[in-house]
């Protein structure tokens, strides 16, 4: 019999993240997957980041998780999206190489002493007394751990769709796991389905690159780590190209061939990722939709067209490509497809992602209603952690959204819920000004130091920049200039007699490092990085202000615990309506509480007073 | 954490009214009101200034942190109970930034946080609360009545429609969706910042409706301002007599007119003025007669030089009706000649503003509207960098967004998504 405190079911991007998470903290981790060799694969598009989505892959490496290394090593085109405007809302992305990305992945997990790579299906889980003790798997075997984390994404109960064939399974080539998900159904856990789609895959060799418009990478590649300055693969180009009238004739012809349409599916899907037949339909006044040609690897000929998933018959699919500018004798080496799965609802889980009606297991990923590896992966660090803590006796490691946009997810998906997969975006954000990718480190690595999660290298990295971030701002403010000072250097500024430090000059519009050293000059010796990050600081200052009196109060709210169980049904002062909606969305905090509709500051001043008088029972006890 | 403010007492007229505040600010706000902090829990009298301008003079009392109704620290204002004062104090208040009126409840709320209500006292709580959500249903359905809710729901689709065209551009930049959305957000704000602005004057009037209208009485010295207030309280409420400048302070009187709350104010005679009390008492007869919502100018001639000029609405009448002949507008307080049609004149000029009145009637729905407007102005600003700053713009818009819950309701992101999704085909 094996014994851990830790098992990670499914290796996905959430998987990973989780069995190195809880690794990393040493807790006795053990990962068990159908296929070692699946690890860390990207099954939907080769990249990694994006607005929103790029905050969280920086915010997993200030806590040094793998998935900002491995996209790091693996990426063949770089791109800071919104690079023309405000640092808040930039968004470091890139192209990754799928195999490289797989390998970094699975040698990251196996670079970790404390976790054990297990190839094998997990069939049940193992529960004596309402306690969960482990997980069976196929071959009848068993593995023991205080704390199961089920990262099993389109696995449950996947089924996918090209035109009207189905097929059982979660990626194509992969089975699904029918059993764990029915055993978890008996829980009486509400859920949902949902759907999401790929497009075919394209023989790079047989797409006609001259007559295409290419997409380089940044001059200035931005890297997700914090610890890198560089690329470490040969950089390429997208391609981009277009869809026609004829291409929208041909969807529009074959409509009830596809899946969706024809009526095979009832899942819910993505609309900021509709497929062909969403865009010919949805948006019929278009007459063209751009198309991104990914390379999905520097020694892999296979293009991946992002932005035409289908679910239409393989034969309609190679018709309309070939409607397509500079794909006119494309080859398709792989059909699209859309998959359909079971997600849990996510309020049905603590912020810790652990289930409330079973301790002791948490969920992350897909199976929570997200979609995306940089979601996935950011919960599954947040479920490796408070796993590894909830079977070592440590306090649960919390992430609020006034701190990061891990936070913003967690509170989203356990206290609202999903309609739709859930993607993050910028705008989710509340704090965004103050939420960057740039200071995600300052953010979270102090949290990861204290937990024991950040590693020796990071920490010192993370220390010595600290350092230098607090000399240089100490620095920049304690000198004043006049205004004539400041024109000296080339920074306009109306002649108010005002003495500015060289720190709020930073605010202003359009002043360049040149212009602050020439005030400062030693300035100029710190690190571009820092130097750019305390001219985000700068820039945002006055609104950070008015922010963190916003986030200050958010806080105190998170703060004040509402009783598990608390009755609100009868309590004198509530009305019927605000009682009921209480006791449907149980919330866990003075914060969610105020979050539900048409809930009124005397109501919640009526629900703190029953908090107190509640402690204060206890208290006396 | 904000330091709050709320009117203790009854709105209206009474003999005092007390204004609290409670926060970290509470005590520095006093200190700049007052040009020195009373020494705690000692009620001391002191005037209160702002920008150079005397607000009123008024007990305060202070008290520390850790021994206040709230357990913070705390100030109490006791002012005179003047409805003018009193808005007058809490509009200079709504301006400090840190400081805002407080929600209904908060008080009470910060008391608890901070351990200061025992057990029986939160029991009592709940009645309380009763009594305010009673209120606010009552008022809620009132508001969302017809009219106003029509009006609200248009503010709310611009809103939405504004804060998404911006979140668009910032969180589908790679997508299909217009580079520069400038000129509709543009659109948007102005005709929301013209309608916002709107809605507050007529919530002016509004509470005017509620709280009474200020009618001041001006003219040069002895023109028989006093007379005439007399003759239209139709008691001897202001001392007459032959002798230029008898009236020194501002003497009020309140009246139904039309079935309207009227108080109507006497004031110093305006000249160049050589005795000092007489000076206060013409400055005093400015301030007051500015604020008021209508003036009566009595003149002897139109040829008066005055140091202040009828607006649009006001009245200009000549006095001494008994000693006049020809068919100018005049009255007489001494003989009651032309009372009539004055008090005709002045119902059917005060009817026309409150005819005018908006929905708003709470100073608290006020206070959100000019916080909106604020952001809204801030947007605007904001737009001048809207292509390389968007992120500034979409913050101003979330402020003016949760200024007006009050009226419109949650609007969250998903609302915004909606909007996205609806307008534009993302998803490359």
């Amino acid at each position: 019999m094996k014994h851990f405190d830790v098992i990670v079911v499914g290796g996905g991007h959430a998987g990973a993240e989780a069995a190195a998470a809880s690794a990393r903290v040493g807790a006795k981790t053990c990962l068990i997957t159908m296929r070692r060799a699946g690890i860390g694969v990207m099954s939907c598009n080769p990249a990694i980041g994006g607005l929103g989505k790029g905050h969280l892959v920086r915010e997993i490496d200030a806590l040094d998780g793998i998935m900002a290394v491995a996209a790091d090593r693996a990426g063949i085109q770089f791109r800071l999206l919104n690079r023309r405007k405000g640092p808040a809302v930039q968004g470091p992305r890139a192209q990754a190489d799928r195999r490289v990305y797989r390998d970094a992945v699975q040698s990251l997990l196996s670079a970790e002493r404390h976790l054990t790579i297990i190839e094998g299906e997990v069939s049940a889980l193992i529960v004596i007394n309402g306690v969960v003790k482990g997980v069976a798997l196929g071959d009848q075997s068993e593995v023991h751990a205080r704390c199961v984390i089920l990262t099993t994404g389109t696995f449950l109960n996947g089924v996918m769709h090209i035109g009207d064939q189905r097929n059982i399974g979660g990626r194509v080539g992969d089975r699904a796991s029918i059993r764990l998900a029915d055993q978890l159904l008996s829980l009486g856990l509400s859920q949902g389905r949902l759907k999401t789609g790929t497009p075919p895959r394209l023989d790079g060799r047989t797409i006609n690159w001259d007559v295409l418009e290419r997409q380089p990478g940044d001059d200035l590649p931005v890297m997700f780590s914090f610890l890198h300055t560089k690329p470490f693969l040969r950089q390429v180009s997208c391609g981009i190209t277009h869809t026609n009238e004829r291409t929208h004739a041909v969807v529009r012809e074959n409509l009830a061939h596809s899946a969706m349409y024809g009526g095979h599916i009832e899942g819910i899907g993505p609309r900021y990722c509709p497929s062909i037949e969403d865009k010919v339909v949805r948006f019929s006044e278009k007459n063209s939709h751009q198309i991104f040609l990914e390379p999905e690897g520097l020694d892999d000929h296979t293009v991946y067209p992002n932005g035409i998933s289908t679910s239409l018959p393989a034969d309609v699919q190679e018709s309309y490509v070939r409607t397509i500018a500079g794909l006119e004798n494309v080859k398709i080496t792989q059909p699209g497809y859309a998959i359909e799965y079971d997600y849990f609802d996510p309020r049905e889980l603590k912020s810790t992602l652990e289930l409330k009606a079973m301790p002791g297991v948490f969920l992350a990923g897909q199976i929570n209603g997200t979609t995306g590896y940089e979601e996935a992966a950011a919960q599954g660090l947040v479920a490796g952690l408070n796993a590894a803590a909830a079977s070592t006796g440590k306090p649960p490691a919390a992430f609020s959204r006034t701190e990061s946009y891990i936070g913003v997810m967690v509170d989203d998906l356990t206290s609202r819920g999903v309609t739709e997969p859930y993607r993050m975006f910028t705008s989710r954000a509340e704090y965004r000004l103050t939420l960057r990718a740039d200071n995600a480190d300052q953010r979270l690595s102090p949290m990861g130091i204290a937990t024991g999660c950040v590693g020796s290298v990071r920490r010192n990295a993370f220390e010595e920049k600290s350092i230098q971030l607090q000399s240089a701002t100490s620095m920049l403010s304690a000198t004043s200039f006049s205004t004539r000072d400041l024109l000296a250097v080339g920074i306009s500024v109306s002649a108010d007699g005002v003495r500015r430090s060289a720190l709020e000059v930073m605010a202003f519009p359009d002043v360049t490092v040149a212009q602050i050293s020439a005030l400062a000059p030693s300035f100029a010796a710190y690190d571009g990085a820092l130097q750019r990050q305390i001219g985000c600081d700068a820039l945002y200052v006055q609104y950070a202000e008015r922010q963190n009196r916003e986030a200050a109060a958010l806080r105190k709210e998170e703060a004040a615990l509402i009783p598990e169980g608390l009755v609100f049904i009868g309590m004198p002062g509530l009305s019927a309506e605000l009682s009921d909606k209480l006791s449907r969305v149980q919330p866990r905090n003075l914060a969610e509480a105020a979050r539900i509709e048409g809930m009124t500051p005397a109501a919640l001043t009526l629900i703190l007073a029953h908090i107190r008088k509640d402690r204060r029972k206890v208290a006396a006890l | 954490m904000d330091t709050i403010f709320a009117l203790a007492t009854a709105r209206g007229k009474a003999g005092i009214a007390v204004v609290r505040m409670s926060g970290p600010m509470a005590h520095e706000v006093v200190l700049q009101l007052t040009g020195s902090l009373p020494p705690s829990r000692q009620a001391s009298l002191r005037v209160l200034r702002w920008n150079g301008a005397v607000l009123d003079e008024a007990v305060v009392i202070l008290f520390g942190a850790g021994a206040s109704f709230t357990g913070e620290d705390s100030a109490e204002l006791q002012l005179h109970g003047s409805t003018a004062v009193v808005s007058a104090v809490l509009r200079v208040l709504s301006t400090i930034d840190g400081m805002r009126l407080a929600e209904a409840g908060e008080f009470t709320r910060r008391a608890l946080e901070n351990g200061r209500l025992d057990l029986t006292q939160v029991e009592g709580l709940a009645d309380l609360i009763d009594a305010e959500t009673e209120s606010q249903r009552k008022q809620a359905m009132r508001v969302l009545s017809g009219a106003l809710s029509e009006k609200i729901n248009l503010w709310r689709k611009d809103l939405v429609r504004g804060a998404a065209l911006i979140e668009a551009t910032i969180d589908f930049a790679d997508e299909d969706v217009p580079v520069d959305v400038t000129p509709e957000v543009r659109a948007i704000l102005t005709k929301l910042l013209l309608a916002l602005s709107r809605e507050l004057e007529g919530a002016k009037a509004a509470e005017r409706v509620r709280d009474g209208f200020e009618v001041a009485i001006v003219g040069k010295p002895n023109v028989g301002k006093s007379t005439l207030l007399n003759a239209l309280a139709g008691r001897e409420a202001a001392i007459t007599s032959e002798f230029a400048g008898t009236t020194r302070d501002v003497i009020e009187v309140r009246m139904d007119i039309g079935g309207l709350a009227v108080t109507l104010l006497d004031t110093a005679g305006l000249r160049q003025a050589v005795d000092k009390i007489e000076q206060i008492g013409i400055r005093r007869a400015l301030e007051r007669s500015g604020l008021a919502d209508l003036r009566i100018f009595l003149v002897e001639s139109s040829t008066d030089v005055l140091p202040l000029s009828p607006e649009h609405h006001d009245i200009v009448i000549f006095n001494k009706a008994d000693e006049r002949t020809g068919s100018d507008l005049a009255v007489s307080g001494k003989t009651g000649q032309g009372i009539d049609s004055l008090i005709e004149l002045v119902m059917q000029r005060l009817s026309e503003k409150a005819a005018s009145a908006g929905l708003l009637i709470r100073e608290r729905q006020r206070i959100a509207l000019v916080e909106a407007v604020t952001a809204l102005e801030s947007a605007n600003r904001a737009m001048e960098r809207a292509m390389l700053l968007p992120e500034l713009v979409a913050a101003d818009l979330r402020l003016a967004m949760r200024a007006l819950e009050v009226l419109l309701g949650r609007i969250d992101v998903e609302n915004l998504l909606d909007e996205i999704f609806l307008s534009f085909c993302i998803g490359k």
